[in-house]
Order: C-alpha cells, then structure tokens, then sequence
C-alpha cells in the first residue's frame, strides 16, 4: 500500500474500495445467477451511487447474470458479487433463481428443458 | 434475443428465470473459448476474479511484497433458451495453478465438456483428474484441429484412461452444430447418471 502512495502517478482506485473494503457478500450469489432491474429500480439506484446505477442500468430490460455484470461494468466478479448482494437485499435488482440443485424431479425437469432448447438451435 | 414478455415497469420480484451452467474445461489454448463462441448468442465475455489476502487465502501477499492481487480471467458465453431459461457456458482457466476457480465455476453445473487437443494429449490429464474426483457429470470432447494427427476415440480412451461411463465424442470447436452436439451429450450424460443415481437411492449431484 505504501508503495502505491508513492506512485507519482497517482493512487489507483483498489478494487475493493468501491464495496467500503467488504470482500464478503450478504448473500452468496452463483456466477450465473441472473438479476434483472425494472424501471422503478433503476430510477432508485440513482440515489445509491455511480457503480450500483451502472449495474441496475445493465441490467434493465434484459436478465444478466452476475458474470455478465461484472464483465460488462469491468468490475472484478468479488467486487461485483457484494454490490449485487447489496443491491437485492436493497431492492434495487431482482435476483432470479439459478439451477434447482435439490429434488430429483425438479433438476430432471430442468435438465430436460436444457436439452430439448439445445437441440432447438 | 430480448425477454419479449419481461415487464421492466413491473418489478415484481422472482419472475423465476432459470439459469443453467455447462462448464468447457481443458488445458491452455485447447479452443475453450473458441467452443463457447460458436454457439454462444453474445461474442463471448470475460470476468475477472481477483486473488487477494481476503479473497481465498491461497496466495499470502505478505509473502510477495508488492503483489497485492493476482487476476484469474474466465470466458463465457450465453444462449437464452426461453424467456425463463438461460444456459451459461463458462470456460475454465487454462492455467492449472488457478484449480481453486474451477471449484466456484463448477458449483451448480449441469456437467462438463473436457477439451482435448491430440496433439498435446498429455494437457487433458490434469483435467480429467479433476473432474474424476468431483461429483459432476463429464464428457471427453476430441477437438480436431487441422493437421493434428487423428487418433481412434478407443485410443485416446486408453491413453487417457478415461472410464468406460465417460462419453467420448470428436468435435470441431469452430463448427456450431459440432459444438451442440458436445452439449447435448453433456445433458444426456447428466440426465443418465441423475437417473441411476437416484435409481440407486444417491443423493441428487450439485456439482
């Protein structure tokens, strides 16, 4: 850190400064765990600051998951996942349910729903 | 290709879109990401995860004065299935020393396509050993690559001891339909090994 503040060039903005130094999220949230952002919600996240109104903004209209997130904000995934967490427990994103990984029949159905749209393409 | 029916004024929370992940494993340069782009919807993504001191406790910064953060890059690629149904693909680093990313990547997955180039076999046992000792479902995906020598499946089988169980397939990664065709064996392997499984009274595999 202090050899960062010797750069001449400047500080760099660390990764976590933006998540107030968290690294751990209030919710685990899968790679591919899809949130959206309705109008309202983007609206609001205005008030939550430029980085939580980016990915509200990313997210309107179109279901993204929390990869997609980060690789559209050009955020690190870790950094990503605790605003996204934030963001749910705030109301501000709408997290949608990755595969079912219990019961048999639910995670058959599923499967089956993902073979049947594959061999559609 | 857009949620026509997604309502972005309604908020309504949980509309309950699924998403799904297939995860394409195999050494550097094999064509993960070339395996991913043929049939992804979007030119396939990048994401970064940053190895740091309270990120996984693997690297101890300490150690390595000036080196706070290592990046370990993963591609990924999207096919939205239905309104409420999206398949991921996420391409694991090809670097071995970032194994601990493929455990993250892996969680929840449907299975996995193992890339493997036959001119460099010997890049696909580091892989395959993995994938041997986790609980997901796996294929062996033989990339032809132009001018490579061609092997008989049954010979890569056996030189890469790969189960019987474990289907082979041969794949062009540049080609589409060749691409679903890897997946789609991907999903039977995974429906055939939940049916026994659950057959034999195991609990269902989470990944």
């Amino acid at each position: 850190m202090d050899q960062r503040r010797a750069d001449p060039r400047g500080a760099l903005v660390r990764p976590y400064a933006v998540t107030r130094g968290r690294t751990e999220p209030r919710q685990d949230i899968a790679l591919e765990a899809v949130l959206t952002a309705s109008l309202t919600q983007v609206a609001e996240s205005r008030f939550a600051g430029h980085d939580k109104h980016r990915i509200a903004t990313v997210c309107e209209g179109r279901a993204q998951s929390l990869a997609e997130i980060a690789a559209y904000t050009r955020m690190p995934l870790g950094v990503a996942r605790v605003l996204v967490a934030d963001m749910v427990a705030e109301s501000l994103l709408t997290l949608h349910t990755a595969a079912p990984a219990e019961g048999f029949e639910e995670r058959m159905e599923l499967l089956g729903r993902v073979l049947s749209g594959l061999r559609r393409l | 290709m857009d949620f026509a029916g997604y309502d972005p004024a309604g908020g309504r929370p949980g509309r309950g879109i699924v998403s799904a992940k297939i995860v394409v494993a195999g050494g550097f340069g094999v064509g993960k990401t070339t395996l991913v782009g043929a049939i992804s919807e979007i030119t396939p993504l990048t994401t970064e995860a940053l190895m740091t001191a309270a990120g996984v406790g693997i690297d101890d910064p300490s150690k390595v004065p000036g080196k706070e953060t290592t990046t370990v890059a993963m591609d990924f690629g999207r096919i939205t299935m239905a309104q409420d149904l999206i398949l991921y693909l996420f391409g694991t680093p090809g670097q071995t020393r970032f194994w601990f990313m493929w455990d993250e990547i892996i969680r929840g997955a449907v299975g996995a396509a193992v890339l493997v180039d036959t001119r460099r076999i010997t890049d696909a046992f580091a892989p395959l050993d993995y994938f041997e000792n986790r609980n997901l479902p796996y294929v062996v995906a033989l990339n032809k690559f132009d001018g490579a020598p061609q092997y008989e499946a049954e010979e890569v089988r056996e030189a890469l001891a790969i189960s019987p169980q474990v289907p082979l397939v041969l794949t062009d990664a540049r080609q589409r339909d060749s691409v679903k065709q890897v997946l789609v064996t991907v999903v039977e392997h995974a429906m055939l090994r939940l049916q026994s499984e659950h057959g034999r009274g195991f609990p269902t595999p989470v990944g």
